[in-house]
This record gives structure tokens, sequence and C-alpha cells, in this order.
């Protein structure tokens, strides 16, 4: 995979990495955060939409024991909470994983926040994760630390977490209620025994809202990932939303699950299906009343590195750090020049948007809603319709525009010249990757790309998905909005979306 | 009276972070445990604590090759499944 190539030197704050431009949540959508919180959140990759284009996190893979069992995941390979399923990291030891940090660090300035995520329970493995800790609190003191946890030994361990001036914590809730629970977790190892069923789920639910309490409590962020699980506890989600938004959480992220066979999970081989990708924006959607939602979460792995949606770890494996030599007190200045000029960049751009004045207020308040797709990069419409390795879908209203998900599509076109080649069904597979592809942005009105080939062009059409290429290399946000107007000028947004065709 | 790790084993340190004496180190293709050292745990814990926190079956076993945790017993996946997928290693079918 190519992946942009960040430049060190100061001028090189370049987007990259996700293509989205209103990733996550809508610029005000952190509005009702108190302003302490927002100023801890502006500039972090994973919060912040603006900042994930130009600041980047690290994972190091520390902590690779854990203390639950989860239906979604396979030990084979890493936590699936923190990571995809089936992904297996490199296994460091602290020392390993300082100087891993230290090589990125000096490399890539704009990383700014390490995280320890797994490949097990950060807190499963507290000599492990706790010495990278107090190593990074003494020597790399401008990188931002966060960990992820299942929450089990959380309540132990909130006042370690303190000590170590931890950004934020990141905890799994996936039930609230003990029969839920026994449906997700078949066990945990729990004061020297392993304890099945109701009576696990019990223990493990009461640890984790016992550590959210103790963090929130302390002042510490936190931030709550669910797996929605179809059947299992879907419905029950909006509960926990309500409920670990009562107690402090400062975000919600509900991601679906992902279950094939060949991970090998319990859920895999027992056919437990994800949810659609509509069943999934219905539910973030009714879990955002209650509070703000994380939507362009990725799964990072347990060892990533990089920008948000690209990953360079492997320019930092083992023996390539081993002949790196860092001096980190040089590297800090540098970066603090990088970070300087970021900051006033992402300043400038916020400045700028204050004083646009927003084309959605000339828009009738009871026009409809309008989801779009965008084949976007680094914030603007910027790929061809053939080369999107995933589409960002974004909603139009009468209120403005905001980032709803992402969905990932096969790539069906090798370069520009065999362009729409996949597009043909042949004998062996009847349904063309364009046709699968087509068929994920069912939902949408319009697709939004740089370029688009004529096959694919009139297969949308027939879809009733119309292909628009006349904002190459715009904004997304601005782009989305010009096509809600041009819909709403033509007076196509009175009516609830016709059956059919859209364009 | 002594434990043992097996084939099976994924080499994610929880056994080893677990045990009262010290006994299981870190080795290649798969994690040990020092026969001299492992007491099965009596005397500190009711439950052998290695095979207590284990997430893979059939990789800890007894002195007679008997897992701990036989096939199905973690994932609950029914061991018809398991047999009919072939995801029972041969030894313990
Ligand atoms: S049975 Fe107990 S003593 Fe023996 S290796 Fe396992 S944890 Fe250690
Ligand atoms: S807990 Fe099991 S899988 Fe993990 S290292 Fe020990 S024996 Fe191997």
């Amino acid at each position: 995979m190519e992946l942009p190539v960040i430049s060190n030197a100061p001028s090189g704050a370049q987007g990259g990495g996700c293509a989205s431009s209103g990733c996550g949540t809508a610029p005000d959508a952190l509005s009702h955060l108190p302003d302490h919180i927002r100023a801890k959140v502006q500039d972090h990759p994973c919060y912040s939409e603006e900042a994930h284009h130009y600041f980047a996190r690290m994972h190091v893979a520390v902590a690779p024991a854990c203390n639950i069992q989860c239906n979604y995941c396979n030990r084979k390979y890493d936590c699936s909470n923190e990571s995809r399923p089936g992904v297996v990291s490199e296994l460091l030891t602290p020392d390993q994983a300082i100087r891993k940090i230290k090589a990125v660090a000096a490399q890539i300035p704009q990383m700014t926040v390490l995280g320890i995520a797994g490949p097990g329970d950060p807190l499963a493995n507290p000599a492990r994760t706790f010495e990278t800790f107090r190593m990074l609190s003494a020597q790399t003191p401008d990188i931002k630390l966060c960990v992820s946890t299942n929450g089990l030994n959380l309540p132990q361990y909130a006042d370690e977490i303190a000590k170590h001036n931890i950004d934020h914590v990141t905890i799994t809730i996936n039930c609230v209620a003990p029969e839920i629970g026994a449906k997700i977790y078949p066990w945990i190892y729990w004061e020297n025994k392993r304890i099945r069923g109701i009576e696990g789920a019990k223990i493990l639910i009461e640890q984790q809202q016992k550590g959210l309490e103790a963090l929130t409590s302390r002042g510490i962020l936190v931030k709550v990932n669910s797996v929605m699980i179809p059947g299992v506890n879907d419905a029950h989600l909006k509960e926990v939303s309500k409920i670990v938004k009562a107690k402090g959480a400062f975000l919600h992220n509900v991601m679906p699950l992902i279950a094939e066979a060949e991970h090998g999970t319990y859920y895999g081989l027992m056919a437990q299906r994800g949810p659609t990708d509509e069943e999934l924006q219905a539910l973030q959607d009714e879990c955002s009343g209650d509070m703000s939602m994380m939507r362009h979460c990725r799964q990072c792995r347990a060892d990533a590195v990089g920008l948000l949606g690209e990953d360079r770890g492997d320019e930092f494996t083992l023996d390539k750090i081993d002949v790196m030599d860092v001096d980190y007190e040089a590297a800090m200045a540098r970066r603090k020049v990088v970070h300087d000029d970021i900051l006033s960049k992402l300043e400038a751009d916020r400045a700028a948007k204050n004083t646009k004045v927003p084309v959605h207020l000339s828009i009738a308040a009871d026009a409809r809603p309008v989801l779009m797709a965008v084949a976007g990069k680094g914030g603007v419409v910027a790929e061809h319709f053939g080369h999107a390795r995933e589409f960002l879908i974004y909603e139009a209203s009468p209120d403005g525009v905001r980032f709803i998900g992402h969905r990932k599509t096969e790539l069906y076109c090798a370069g520009l010249d065999t362009c729409g080649e996949g597009g043909v069904a042949t004998e062996d597979e009847p349904e063309s990757v364009l046709e699968r592809n087509i068929k994920t942005l069912s939902g949408c009105e319009v697709v939004l790309c740089s370029k688009i080939g004529y096959e694919p062009w009139g297969m949308l059409e027939a879809a009733g998905i119309a292909p628009n290429g006349e904002h190459a290399m715009a904004p997304i946000e601005d782009a989305v909005m010009a096509v809600y107007k041009e819909m709403f000028d033509a007076g196509r947004l009175a009516a609830p979306v016709a059956a059919g065709k859209a364009a | 009276m002594a434990l043992q790790i097996t084939a099976q084993c994924v080499n994610c340190w929880a056994c080893y972070d677990v045990c009262p004496n010290d006994a299981i180190y870190d080795d290649k293709p798969h994690f040990l445990i020092d026969d001299d050292k492992c007491t099965e745990c009596l005397g500190d814990h009711p439950d052998p604590q290695c095979a207590a926190i284990c997430p893979i079956e059939c990789a800890i076993v007894d002195e007679l090759g008997e897992a701990l945790n036989p096939p199905g017993s973690l994932t609950n996946i029914p061991i018809e499944k398991l047999h009919a997928l072939g995801l029972v290693p041969p030894e313990f079918a």
C-alpha cells in the first residue's frame, strides 16, 4: 500500500492519512464539552476533526496478556477491541518500545500521541505498561499518553494512571447487563480463578463502571468504545450510552462487529453477523442524542504508526530502529517548531471558518436531508471513483454538513487505462466488484469524486445515485453543501426520496 | 508433579505473570514450564494459575498429557463444530 510521505520540514503540515476533512464530528460537536476538556482534545488526532490531518499517533505493542475472553476475539491475534481482527503486532519490551517511540518522534515530528492498546489488555500487563509510561513521562515529555482497557483491572490502577499524566483512557464497554454480558464474554480471570458466564460478566461490568467513575472523578478523560453486535447488544447500547455519559465519559465510539469464520472467533464460527452500514449509522444517530459520537475511528492495530488511516509501522521495525541513533533533545526542539506551525495553521483555519457565511442558511428549514458519498483525501474531493478504498459518507441538511461514517470498497480499477474492466460481470463472478461497491453506497443520492469512468457513471445512475465530478479538489464540506444547494434550488429537496432515479 | 505447555501456546505471556513460582519461561517456539519449579500451584491457589488464565484450549496439559482446558471449554464453540471444521488438534481429538 502506498502511503503519503510526510516531510520533516516545518512546512510539512500537509494532510494525509484519513481522507475526510470532517471526520469524527462536526466542528461544534465537541462544543458541549467543558473548556478544559476541549482544550485537551482539540489537538488530538483521534478526536479533533481538524487535528487528525496534521497530528499523528502511534501505538506500541507491549501488553500481550489478557484477562478476559471476548466472543469476537481470537487470542492467536491481537485484541479486537482495539484492532481489526486477524492482526498480529510485533511485541516489544518496554526498552524496545522507548527506542521505537523516540525514533518515530524524531522522524515524524507530527507524532504527538502514544497509546498502549494491546495486543492484550494493557492493565493485565501492569508491569510492562507502567514501566513504559514511566520512562516516557521522564524522557519524552512532549508526547501525550493514552491507554485502552477492558476495564477489569481499572479500579485498582486508577491512581497509577493519574500519576503518569495520561491524557485519556479508553474503556471498551459492550453492556451494562450481566445477562447480555454472558453472551459476549465467556469468562474472565478474577482473583486467581476463571469465572464463567453471568457471574463473570457481572464482575466485569461492575469493575468497568467503578473504573469509569474512578477516572472521571480524578479528572482523567474517558472515551468509551462499544462493539455493536446485532441481536446481542444493539438495542442495549443506547442505555450504555446514557449511563456512561452520566458517569462523565466524554465520547462514545460505537464500532461494528467484524466477524468472519476465517478469524476463528466464536462469533465468526457461529455465523454471528455484523451490522450493516445503515444499522450502524442509525444506532450512532440514536446514541448521539445522548453524547458526542466518534465516527472516524479506523480501529487501528496495536502497533499502528502515523496519521489516522495510514500505517508506517514498516519503517520502524526492530532491526531498523536498532541502527537509528536518536538525539531526543535535538528532536524535541525540531518537533516544537513543527507543532507550533501546525497549531497556528489550525488556528488560522478556525478563524477563516468563523468568518465565512454558511451556505446552509439560504436553505429552507424543512428541506429533507441528503446522504452523499465522497471519494476524498486530505479533506478535499480528490479521488478517482475507481481508486477510492473507502467512501466518506456525509449528510447535508438545512443544519449544515456532517460526517456520518466511512464505507470500505473493493478496488476494481488497477490503473486509469484498465478502468472499467472490473465493471464487467463474468461467469465466475456474477456480481462484479463495481456492482458490489455501488451496493455499499445504498442510501446515498450523490457520489462526489475527482473523476469517474463512463461505465461506473452509467451504473451509478441506474442505481439512482448521481455521480458528480465537478468539485475535484474542493474542500469536502463546501462541495457537499454546494451540491445540496443545487438540489434545493432545483426544487428536489421538498419531497421524500423518490424511488429509483434521484439524478 | 508439574504441568506442561504444548505447541498450541500462542506466547501471550498471561501465564508467565500469574505463576506463583516463576516456573514459566519465555522460550522458542513457545513458553515452557520448568518442572522442577512447578508445584501445580498446590499450597498457593486452589486452581493452577496458568491453566486458569490461559486463553488457548489444549495449551496446558498435565503429566498424562490431558488438556486442562479441553477443546470447546474456553470458547464455548460446540465440539461437533470444532471437529467438523478440523479445529481440534489431532492429539486431543
Ligand atoms: S501450575 Fe502453577 S506453579 Fe505450575 S506453572 Fe502453572 S502457575 Fe506455575
Ligand atoms: S497463557 Fe497459554 S497461550 Fe499464553 S503463553 Fe501461557 S501457555 Fe501460552
